[in-house]
């Protein structure tokens, strides 16, 4: 019915659109538009609170900080040169941890998936090391590797690979049996397997490992910079809290979310790239 | 006619640590270059453990496969194999996807590329070489599976539940497709089912197997007649009740 009249008014209205679905489209939009005004509204509402308690003196300013006096640390420290420093060096660590982190995860899960023995020897380690609190190790890698960016990454690490190892292998391992026995039917190794199934299959997988190792990347960083470190974020924070500088701890925080958010958007668009392509 | 695949008293038994569990037992079956054969029997009875076996996959524990008089040690490039779902891969488009066995021999020539094309050209599916398995029917990714399996030009195509996953309507128009395209490409098929019907409509020879351990019970010749046989024509022939019927009673289903 629909093409009928696309054609009979083809010649008067090139897209014809019927009133009910203009009326529901109209309605959705108008949903969305709702949606991020209230989002907004949060927002400027609580920085402006935020703003007029501490103007007024209603909470201390002193341990609360305000958004103006945030926007003027970041000038400052702009103006000192020392902003940009401490924000490339936090996300080089990260990027560096959560990188290296999948990299790493997914080669050995590609080694336990090839070998059962090894596999089967490595399950309890791998289960006490999850469990246990990576962050205990800090003072192991400070000790062992020094107390600077590497000690830092190792920290992110410990507290990624564990999880991506675990996460990558399990993908491995739920992929139908069937996939692997098509690839065998035409005489293909178990090379040919992990490369033909396996690891396209596991592209998903591995790029979710990616997203949840962006989170805990950011935490072994701070925590790695909370211990060791001479500049970064996570040093701007510790240090503004031992010299009782708010200001110095609520802008790093600030910059902090908005550095992770947007490297988190960065991976969920690299995902799309990826694997959206593919199976539109 | 010549004797393509031979089975020589298939024996085969699974281990485990709560025994040994018998799955076939003393098969001997030889089929025909050309012949559409049909395995029918009750669930558990090893009928695709024997495919397996045939392609290569599994090493009987006793007994030997001939394939043109050679023994079978491993997958063999003159074997096809087609499972129960296509499993076209979702990230590789249509012409991709037909590739895969190619790729895996390590045999992707401009030649075969050409096949490959000509077949997907013939079967209807050529302007869908360059789209992902998600844009098409059910019908027509059982058909591009197929394909898969053609252009590595084996001579017998095994046929595992290859059915199975389809609903029933676009299971009979599959089955006349595939059909014809295995007629057409004059190919010896070894179809294992549990769809009786099936059985019957498709194949010249239907073998019956025993419950565990699996064994030949019976064999039928179908016969319908039929110019230009069909699964779908066949299913209309008079005698086909009476064939069902008998193998029905031959497997001795109880619930």
């Amino acid at each position: 019915m629909f093409s009928l009249r696309q054609k009979d008014n083809s010649d008067l209205v090139p897209e014809t659109i019927s009133l009910e679905h203009k009326k529901y489209l109209k309605s959705v939009q108008r949903q969305k538009l709702l949606v991020r005004f209230t989002q907004i509204m949060i927002l400027v509402l609580a920085f402006g609170l935020w703003e007029l308690l501490a103007s007024l003196k209603i909470v201390d300013p002193f341990i609360t900080s305000q958004p103006s006096r945030i926007i003027k640390t970041i000038n400052t420290l702009y103006q000192e040169g020392a902003l940009l420093h401490h924000i490339y060096i936090t996300c080089l660590e990260t990027i560096i941890g959560f990188v290296l982190g999948t990299v790493l995860g997914t080669v050995i899960a590609i080694i336990l998936w090839w070998s059962d023995f090894i596999s089967k020897v490595a399950e309890p380690y791998l289960v006490i090391l999850n469990s246990l609190p990576k962050i205990a190790l800090g003072p192991i890698f400070i000790v062992w590797i020094g107390a600077g960016p590497a000690a830092i990454i190792a920290m992110t690490l410990a507290i990624s690979l564990i999880v991506t190892i675990l996460e990558v292998l399990n993908g491995f391992l739920v992929i139908d049996k069937e996939k692997i026995k098509l690839v065998q039917t035409f005489g293909g190794t178990k090379l040919q397997v992990m490369t033909k199934v396996i690891l396209p299959a596991s592209l998903p997988t591995i790029i979710n490992a990616l997203k949840i190792n962006v989170g805990l990347s950011w935490v072994g960083v701070i925590v790695g910079e909370f211990l060791v470190s001479k500049a970064g974020l996570g040093y701007l924070i510790v240090y503004g809290g031992q010299v009782f500088k708010l200001d110095l701890v609520m802008t790093s925080v600030l910059i902090l979310c908005i550095a992770a958010a947007l490297m988190y958007q960065g991976v969920v668009y690299l995902e799309k790239l990826l694997i959206t392509r593919h199976r539109e | 006619m010549k004797v393509i695949v031979e089975l020589q008293n298939i024996g085969m038994k699974y281990q485990s640590l709560n025994g040994e569990i018998p799955a076939l037992e003393n098969i001997n079956l030889e089929v025909y270059e050309g012949e559409f054969v049909s395995i029918v029997g009750p669930s558990g009875c090893g009928k695709s453990t024997l495919l397996s076996i045939i392609s290569g996959l599994l090493a009987p524990t006793s007994g030997n496969v001939l394939i043109e008089g050679e023994q079978v040690t491993g997958p063999s490039k003159k074997v096809g194999y087609m499972l129960q779902k296509d499993h076209l891969f979702d990230w590789r488009t249509i012409m991709q996807n037909v590739l895969l066995g190619l790729e895996i021999q390590k045999s992707v020539t401009p030649s075969a590329k050409q096949y490959a094309e000509h077949l997907l050209r013939t079967y209807g599916l050529i302007e869908f070489a360059h789209k992902y398995p998600s844009q098409l029917s059910g019908g027509m990714r059982q058909r591009a599976a197929l394909i898969r399996t053609l252009v590595t030009n084996p001579q017998i195509l095994l046929l595992d539940e290859a059915f199975s996953a389809l609903d029933y309507q676009t299971r009979l128009a599959v089955n006349d497709d595939i059909y014809d395209i295995i007629k057409k490409e004059h190919k010896t098929a070894i179809m294992v089912t549990h769809d009786i019907a099936e059985s019957i409509s498709m194949s010249d020879r239907v073998i019956v197997l025993t419950r565990r351990p699996g064994t030949v019970k019976s064999v039928h010749e179908i016969n319908f007649q039929l110019d230009n046989r069909t699964p779908l024509k066949s299913r209309k022939v008079p005698k086909f009740q009476n064939v069902f019927e008998c193998i029905w009673k031959e497997l001795d289903v109880h619930v």
